[in-house]
Protein backbone atom coordinates (compact mmCIF):
# COMPACT_ATOMS: atom_id res chain seq x y z
CA UNK A 1 0.00 0.00 0.00
CA UNK A 2 1.35 3.43 -0.90
CA UNK A 3 1.11 6.31 1.55
CA UNK A 4 -1.33 8.93 0.26
CA UNK A 5 0.28 12.24 -0.60
CA UNK A 6 -0.60 15.20 1.59
CA UNK A 7 -2.43 18.06 -0.10
CA UNK A 8 -0.03 21.01 0.10
CA UNK A 9 -1.23 24.42 1.29
CA UNK A 10 -2.19 26.87 -1.44
CA UNK A 11 -1.28 30.48 -0.87
CA UNK A 12 -1.70 33.77 -2.71
CA UNK A 13 0.88 34.85 -5.28
CA UNK A 14 1.77 37.92 -3.26
CA UNK A 15 0.85 39.78 -0.07
CA UNK A 16 0.33 43.46 0.70
CA UNK A 17 -0.66 45.88 3.40
CA UNK A 18 -4.38 46.47 2.86
CA UNK A 19 -5.26 48.94 5.63
CA UNK A 20 -3.64 50.67 8.58
CA UNK A 21 -4.95 52.01 11.89
CA UNK A 22 -3.55 53.77 14.92
CA UNK A 23 -4.41 54.57 18.50
CA UNK A 24 -2.75 57.38 20.44
CA UNK A 25 -3.71 57.86 24.09
CA UNK A 26 -5.22 61.27 24.88
CA UNK A 27 -2.91 62.30 27.69
CA UNK A 28 0.09 64.32 26.50
CA UNK A 29 3.06 64.09 28.86
CA UNK A 30 5.56 66.92 28.46
CA UNK A 31 9.29 66.80 29.14
CA UNK A 32 8.70 69.19 32.03
CA UNK A 33 6.37 66.65 33.64
CA UNK A 34 8.98 63.89 33.18
CA UNK A 35 11.60 66.18 34.77
CA UNK A 36 9.56 66.40 37.97
CA UNK A 37 10.95 62.92 38.76
CA UNK A 38 14.45 63.05 37.22
CA UNK A 39 17.34 65.49 37.30
CA UNK A 40 17.08 66.66 33.70
CA UNK A 41 15.66 69.43 31.51
CA UNK A 42 13.38 69.82 28.52
CA UNK A 43 16.36 71.04 26.49
CA UNK A 44 18.57 68.08 27.46
CA UNK A 45 15.86 65.59 26.49
CA UNK A 46 15.25 67.30 23.15
CA UNK A 47 18.97 67.37 22.35
CA UNK A 48 19.56 63.73 23.30
CA UNK A 49 16.44 62.21 21.76
CA UNK A 50 14.40 64.70 19.75
CA UNK A 51 11.43 63.98 21.99
CA UNK A 52 9.20 66.94 22.92
CA UNK A 53 6.29 64.99 24.40
CA UNK A 54 4.81 61.50 24.53
CA UNK A 55 1.39 59.97 25.25
CA UNK A 56 0.58 57.88 28.31
CA UNK A 57 -2.55 55.73 28.44
CA UNK A 58 -4.85 56.03 31.46
CA UNK A 59 -4.51 53.34 34.15
CA UNK A 60 -7.78 51.67 33.10
CA UNK A 61 -6.76 51.41 29.42
CA UNK A 62 -5.11 48.06 28.63
CA UNK A 63 -2.76 46.93 25.90
CA UNK A 64 -5.66 45.01 24.33
CA UNK A 65 -7.91 48.11 24.49
CA UNK A 66 -5.34 50.10 22.53
CA UNK A 67 -4.81 47.23 20.08
CA UNK A 68 -8.57 47.01 19.53
CA UNK A 69 -8.92 50.71 18.70
CA UNK A 70 -6.06 50.60 16.17
CA UNK A 71 -7.36 47.33 14.67
CA UNK A 72 -10.88 48.69 14.14
CA UNK A 73 -9.48 51.55 12.06
CA UNK A 74 -7.22 49.18 10.09
CA UNK A 75 -10.21 46.93 9.31
CA UNK A 76 -12.32 49.90 8.29
CA UNK A 77 -9.62 51.23 5.96
CA UNK A 78 -9.18 47.72 4.53
CA UNK A 79 -12.97 47.54 4.03
CA UNK A 80 -13.03 44.26 5.92
CA UNK A 81 -14.63 43.00 9.12
CA UNK A 82 -13.34 40.78 11.89
CA UNK A 83 -14.97 37.80 10.18
CA UNK A 84 -12.55 38.24 7.24
CA UNK A 85 -9.50 37.83 9.48
CA UNK A 86 -7.91 34.35 9.69
CA UNK A 87 -5.05 35.17 12.04
CA UNK A 88 -4.25 37.84 14.62
CA UNK A 89 -0.64 38.57 15.58
CA UNK A 90 0.06 40.99 18.41
CA UNK A 91 3.62 42.22 18.85
CA UNK A 92 4.10 43.53 22.38
CA UNK A 93 6.31 43.28 25.44
CA UNK A 94 3.91 45.06 27.79
CA UNK A 95 0.78 42.86 27.82
CA UNK A 96 0.90 42.15 31.56
CA UNK A 97 -0.20 38.52 31.41
CA UNK A 98 2.33 35.78 30.83
CA UNK A 99 -0.67 33.90 29.41
CA UNK A 100 -3.12 34.00 27.72
CA UNK A 101 -2.18 36.18 24.79
CA UNK A 102 -3.56 39.62 24.05
CA UNK A 103 -4.18 38.38 20.49
CA UNK A 104 -6.80 35.79 21.49
CA UNK A 105 -8.83 38.37 23.41
CA UNK A 106 -8.41 40.87 20.58
CA UNK A 107 -9.66 38.32 18.02
CA UNK A 108 -12.71 37.72 20.20
CA UNK A 109 -13.46 41.42 20.59
CA UNK A 110 -13.21 41.95 16.84
CA UNK A 111 -15.56 39.01 16.13
CA UNK A 112 -12.69 37.31 14.33
CA UNK A 113 -13.08 34.05 16.31
CA UNK A 114 -11.95 31.35 15.50
CA UNK A 115 -8.99 33.17 13.91
CA UNK A 116 -5.57 31.86 14.91
CA UNK A 117 -4.20 34.24 17.52
CA UNK A 118 -0.83 34.63 19.21
CA UNK A 119 1.53 37.26 20.61
CA UNK A 120 5.15 37.60 19.59
CA UNK A 121 7.99 38.88 21.76
CA UNK A 122 10.44 40.70 19.55
CA UNK A 123 10.46 44.03 21.36
CA UNK A 124 10.90 47.07 19.11
CA UNK A 125 11.31 44.76 16.09
CA UNK A 126 8.04 42.95 16.84
CA UNK A 127 5.93 44.74 14.25
CA UNK A 128 8.35 44.02 11.38
CA UNK A 129 8.56 40.39 12.56
CA UNK A 130 4.75 40.29 12.41
CA UNK A 131 4.67 41.78 8.91
CA UNK A 132 7.21 39.20 7.73
CA UNK A 133 5.28 36.34 9.32
CA UNK A 134 1.93 37.54 7.97
CA UNK A 135 3.32 37.95 4.47
CA UNK A 136 4.65 34.39 4.56
CA UNK A 137 1.36 33.08 5.99
CA UNK A 138 -0.69 34.71 3.21
CA UNK A 139 1.68 33.45 0.52
CA UNK A 140 2.06 30.07 2.23
CA UNK A 141 -1.66 29.45 2.43
CA UNK A 142 -2.18 29.34 6.20
CA UNK A 143 -4.26 32.54 6.21
CA UNK A 144 -5.96 34.81 3.70
CA UNK A 145 -6.07 37.98 5.79
CA UNK A 146 -3.85 38.57 8.81
CA UNK A 147 -4.16 41.36 11.36
CA UNK A 148 -0.78 42.50 12.68
CA UNK A 149 -0.71 44.83 15.68
CA UNK A 150 2.22 46.57 17.36
CA UNK A 151 1.10 47.82 20.77
CA UNK A 152 2.81 48.92 23.95
CA UNK A 153 1.91 50.44 27.29
CA UNK A 154 5.50 51.18 28.22
CA UNK A 155 4.45 53.65 30.90
CA UNK A 156 3.72 50.56 33.03
CA UNK A 157 7.28 49.27 32.60
CA UNK A 158 9.24 52.51 32.85
CA UNK A 159 11.02 53.61 36.01
CA UNK A 160 10.03 57.30 36.23
CA UNK A 161 13.13 57.98 38.36
CA UNK A 162 15.66 56.45 35.92
CA UNK A 163 17.09 59.44 34.10
CA UNK A 164 18.46 57.31 31.25
CA UNK A 165 15.07 55.86 30.23
CA UNK A 166 12.24 57.82 31.89
CA UNK A 167 11.96 60.32 29.03
CA UNK A 168 12.22 57.79 26.19
CA UNK A 169 9.11 55.66 26.28
CA UNK A 170 5.46 56.22 25.40
CA UNK A 171 2.23 54.30 24.83
CA UNK A 172 0.26 53.57 21.65
CA UNK A 173 -0.84 51.04 19.07
CA UNK A 174 -0.61 50.59 15.32
CA UNK A 175 -2.27 47.87 13.24
CA UNK A 176 -2.27 46.66 9.66
CA UNK A 177 -4.29 44.13 7.74
CA UNK A 178 -2.14 42.02 5.41
CA UNK A 179 -3.90 40.18 2.62
CA UNK A 180 -3.47 38.64 -0.83
CA UNK A 181 -2.28 40.67 -3.77
CA UNK A 182 -1.73 40.26 -7.52
CA UNK A 183 1.52 42.21 -7.36
CA UNK A 184 4.30 42.16 -4.74
CA UNK A 185 3.46 44.45 -1.81
CA UNK A 186 5.94 43.25 0.80
CA UNK A 187 9.61 42.61 0.06
CA UNK A 188 11.80 39.92 1.61
CA UNK A 189 12.28 40.27 5.37
CA UNK A 190 15.85 40.62 6.60
CA UNK A 191 15.86 39.55 10.21
CA UNK A 192 18.11 38.18 12.90
CA UNK A 193 19.24 38.21 16.50
CA UNK A 194 22.32 38.54 18.70
CA UNK A 195 21.67 37.12 22.16
CA UNK A 196 25.24 37.86 23.28
CA UNK A 197 23.86 41.35 23.96
CA UNK A 198 20.78 40.01 25.76
CA UNK A 199 21.33 42.38 28.70
CA UNK A 200 21.81 45.61 26.75
CA UNK A 201 18.06 46.34 26.83
CA UNK A 202 16.06 44.25 29.26
CA UNK A 203 13.48 43.96 32.00
CA UNK A 204 15.48 44.50 35.20
CA UNK A 205 14.42 41.29 36.97
CA UNK A 206 12.48 38.11 36.31
CA UNK A 207 8.90 37.58 37.47
CA UNK A 208 10.23 34.93 39.87
CA UNK A 209 12.31 37.60 41.61
CA UNK A 210 9.19 39.74 41.89
CA UNK A 211 7.18 36.83 43.33
CA UNK A 212 9.88 36.24 45.93
CA UNK A 213 9.80 39.94 46.87
CA UNK A 214 13.56 40.17 46.37
CA UNK A 215 13.31 43.07 44.00
CA UNK A 216 11.39 46.17 42.94
CA UNK A 217 9.08 46.40 39.93
CA UNK A 218 10.99 45.05 36.88
CA UNK A 219 11.02 48.16 34.69
CA UNK A 220 13.07 48.29 31.49
CA UNK A 221 16.72 49.29 31.58
CA UNK A 222 18.93 50.18 28.68
CA UNK A 223 22.63 50.74 28.02
CA UNK A 224 22.05 53.72 25.73
CA UNK A 225 25.51 54.05 24.21
CA UNK A 226 25.75 50.35 23.33
CA UNK A 227 22.29 50.43 21.79
CA UNK A 228 23.16 53.55 19.81
CA UNK A 229 26.31 51.95 18.43
CA UNK A 230 24.57 48.71 17.48
CA UNK A 231 21.51 50.42 16.03
CA UNK A 232 23.42 52.75 13.76
CA UNK A 233 26.40 50.75 12.61
CA UNK A 234 24.87 47.26 12.55
CA UNK A 235 21.34 48.16 11.46
CA UNK A 236 22.09 50.52 8.56
CA UNK A 237 23.65 47.58 6.61
CA UNK A 238 20.54 45.49 7.38
CA UNK A 239 18.31 48.25 6.02
CA UNK A 240 20.50 48.44 2.91
CA UNK A 241 20.23 44.66 2.41
CA UNK A 242 16.43 44.83 2.73
CA UNK A 243 16.40 47.33 -0.14
CA UNK A 244 18.75 45.18 -2.21
CA UNK A 245 16.64 42.06 -1.54
CA UNK A 246 13.58 43.97 -2.75
CA UNK A 247 15.44 45.26 -5.80
CA UNK A 248 14.91 48.85 -4.70
CA UNK A 249 17.34 51.79 -4.84
CA UNK A 250 17.35 54.39 -2.04
CA UNK A 251 16.07 56.98 -4.51
CA UNK A 252 12.98 54.82 -5.20
CA UNK A 253 11.74 55.19 -1.62
CA UNK A 254 8.71 57.32 -0.78
CA UNK A 255 9.51 56.99 2.94
CA UNK A 256 12.11 55.69 5.38
CA UNK A 257 10.38 54.52 8.55
CA UNK A 258 12.87 53.24 11.11
CA UNK A 259 11.76 52.23 14.59
CA UNK A 260 11.35 55.49 16.48
CA UNK A 261 14.01 54.75 19.07
CA UNK A 262 15.73 58.11 19.21
CA UNK A 263 16.02 60.89 16.62
CA UNK A 264 19.79 60.80 16.97
CA UNK A 265 19.79 57.13 15.92
CA UNK A 266 17.55 58.03 12.97
CA UNK A 267 19.87 60.91 11.96
CA UNK A 268 22.93 58.68 12.07
CA UNK A 269 21.18 55.87 10.15
CA UNK A 270 20.10 58.27 7.41
CA UNK A 271 23.71 59.43 7.14
CA UNK A 272 25.04 55.86 7.05
CA UNK A 273 22.49 54.84 4.42
CA UNK A 274 23.20 57.88 2.27
CA UNK A 275 19.49 58.44 1.67
CA UNK A 276 18.72 61.13 -0.90
CA UNK A 277 17.29 64.30 0.64
CA UNK A 278 13.97 63.93 -1.17
CA UNK A 279 13.13 60.75 0.80
CA UNK A 280 10.89 61.68 3.77
CA UNK A 281 12.07 60.24 7.09
CA UNK A 282 9.66 59.31 9.90
CA UNK A 283 9.96 61.63 12.92
CA UNK A 284 6.88 60.57 14.85
CA UNK A 285 9.04 60.20 17.97
CA UNK A 286 8.94 63.98 18.52
CA UNK A 287 5.40 63.91 19.93
CA UNK A 288 4.99 60.17 20.53
CA UNK A 289 8.19 59.02 22.22
CA UNK A 290 9.55 55.53 21.67
CA UNK A 291 6.57 53.16 21.57
CA UNK A 292 8.59 50.01 20.80
CA UNK A 293 6.52 47.61 18.65
CA UNK A 294 3.95 50.33 17.88
CA UNK A 295 6.36 52.96 16.59
CA UNK A 296 6.57 51.98 12.90
CA UNK A 297 2.85 51.62 12.15
CA UNK A 298 2.15 54.78 14.19
CA UNK A 299 4.74 56.68 12.16
CA UNK A 300 3.43 55.32 8.84
CA UNK A 301 -0.12 56.23 9.86
CA UNK A 302 0.94 59.80 10.62
CA UNK A 303 2.87 60.16 7.34
CA UNK A 304 -0.19 58.96 5.41
CA UNK A 305 -2.57 61.24 7.27
CA UNK A 306 -0.46 64.39 6.93
CA UNK A 307 0.26 63.68 3.25
CA UNK A 308 4.00 63.11 3.67
CA UNK A 309 3.60 59.81 1.86
CA UNK A 310 0.87 58.70 -0.55
CA UNK A 311 -0.71 55.25 -0.79
CA UNK A 312 1.22 53.10 -3.25
CA UNK A 313 4.62 54.55 -2.34
CA UNK A 314 7.51 52.35 -1.25
CA UNK A 315 8.52 52.49 2.41
CA UNK A 316 11.63 50.96 3.96
CA UNK A 317 10.85 49.94 7.54
CA UNK A 318 13.28 48.52 10.09
CA UNK A 319 12.67 47.51 13.68
CA UNK A 320 15.48 46.79 16.16
CA UNK A 321 15.56 46.28 19.89
CA UNK A 322 15.88 44.09 22.95
CA UNK A 323 17.24 40.63 22.27
CA UNK A 324 19.00 42.02 20.45
CA UNK A 325 16.72 41.39 17.48
CA UNK A 326 15.93 43.12 14.22
CA UNK A 327 13.76 42.86 11.12
CA UNK A 328 13.46 45.01 8.00
CA UNK A 329 11.52 44.99 4.74
CA UNK A 330 10.35 47.25 1.94
CA UNK A 331 6.55 47.55 1.74
CA UNK A 332 4.02 49.30 -0.45
CA UNK A 333 2.18 51.86 1.68
CA UNK A 334 -1.54 50.99 1.89
CA UNK B 1 51.48 50.62 10.93
CA UNK B 2 51.66 52.72 14.08
CA UNK B 3 51.01 56.44 13.59
CA UNK B 4 52.59 59.37 15.39
CA UNK B 5 50.78 61.28 18.11
CA UNK B 6 50.34 64.25 15.77
CA UNK B 7 48.87 62.09 13.00
CA UNK B 8 46.37 60.57 15.38
CA UNK B 9 45.50 63.97 16.86
CA UNK B 10 44.89 65.38 13.37
CA UNK B 11 42.71 62.40 12.53
CA UNK B 12 40.64 62.81 15.68
CA UNK B 13 40.29 66.54 15.04
CA UNK B 14 38.85 65.73 11.61
CA UNK B 15 36.33 63.31 13.10
CA UNK B 16 35.27 65.81 15.79
CA UNK B 17 34.90 68.50 13.13
CA UNK B 18 32.73 66.24 10.95
CA UNK B 19 30.56 65.16 13.87
CA UNK B 20 30.10 68.48 15.65
CA UNK B 21 31.28 71.25 13.35
CA UNK B 22 33.86 72.39 15.92
CA UNK B 23 37.02 73.86 14.34
CA UNK B 24 39.81 71.28 14.09
CA UNK B 25 42.26 73.54 15.95
CA UNK B 26 40.01 73.50 19.02
CA UNK B 27 40.76 69.77 19.44
CA UNK B 28 43.83 69.83 21.69
CA UNK B 29 45.37 67.01 23.71
CA UNK B 30 44.31 68.29 27.12
CA UNK B 31 40.72 69.14 26.17
CA UNK B 32 37.96 67.15 27.83
CA UNK B 33 35.33 65.92 25.38
CA UNK B 34 32.41 66.65 27.69
CA UNK B 35 33.60 69.67 29.69
CA UNK B 36 35.62 71.61 27.08
CA UNK B 37 34.25 70.45 23.71
CA UNK B 38 30.63 69.91 24.88
CA UNK B 39 30.44 66.51 23.15
CA UNK B 40 27.72 64.24 24.56
CA UNK B 41 27.82 60.46 24.92
CA UNK B 42 26.10 59.71 21.61
CA UNK B 43 28.38 62.00 19.61
CA UNK B 44 31.30 60.47 21.46
CA UNK B 45 30.13 57.02 20.35
CA UNK B 46 29.96 58.22 16.74
CA UNK B 47 33.48 59.60 16.95
CA UNK B 48 34.80 56.39 18.52
CA UNK B 49 33.20 54.13 15.89
CA UNK B 50 34.65 56.25 13.11
CA UNK B 51 38.02 56.32 14.88
CA UNK B 52 38.00 52.50 14.82
CA UNK B 53 37.72 52.59 11.02
CA UNK B 54 40.18 55.40 10.57
CA UNK B 55 42.91 53.95 12.78
CA UNK B 56 42.22 50.22 12.37
CA UNK B 57 41.66 49.57 16.11
CA UNK B 58 38.85 48.16 18.27
CA UNK B 59 37.43 50.27 21.11
CA UNK B 60 34.87 48.30 23.17
CA UNK B 61 31.82 50.10 24.66
CA UNK B 62 33.15 49.54 28.17
CA UNK B 63 36.34 51.45 27.36
CA UNK B 64 34.59 54.50 25.88
CA UNK B 65 33.63 55.90 29.28
CA UNK B 66 37.32 55.99 30.28
CA UNK B 67 38.22 58.18 27.30
CA UNK B 68 37.76 61.55 28.95
CA UNK B 69 40.28 63.72 27.14
CA UNK B 70 41.62 63.91 23.60
CA UNK B 71 44.92 62.63 24.97
CA UNK B 72 43.14 59.55 26.35
CA UNK B 73 41.91 58.65 22.83
CA UNK B 74 45.28 59.32 21.23
CA UNK B 75 46.96 57.14 23.86
CA UNK B 76 44.36 54.38 23.44
CA UNK B 77 44.85 54.33 19.65
CA UNK B 78 48.64 54.30 20.00
CA UNK B 79 48.45 51.45 22.50
CA UNK B 80 46.09 49.45 20.29
CA UNK B 81 48.16 50.06 17.17
CA UNK B 82 51.43 49.26 18.91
Amino acid sequence: MTTPQITPPQGAAHARLVGIGAYRPERVVTNDEICERIDSTDQWIRERSGIESRRFADPDVSVTDMAEAASREALERAELTGADIDAVIVATVTHPYQTPSSAALLAHRLDATPAAAFDISAACAGYCHGVGLASDMVRGGSARNVLVVGVEKLSDFTDPTDRSTAFIFGDGAGAVVIGPSDVPGIGPTLWGSDGSAWDVISQKHSWIDVRDHTTEWPALRMAGQSVFRWAVWQMAPVARKAMEAAGIEPGDLAAFIPHQANNRITDAMVKQLGLPEHVPVARDIVTTGNTSAASIPLAMHRMLDDGTVAPGGLALQIGFGAGLVYAAQVVVVP
Amino acid sequence: MAQTEQEILDGIAELVNEETGLPKESVELDKSFTDDLDIDSLSMTSIVVQAEDKFGVKIPDDDIKNLRTVRDVVGYVQGAQG
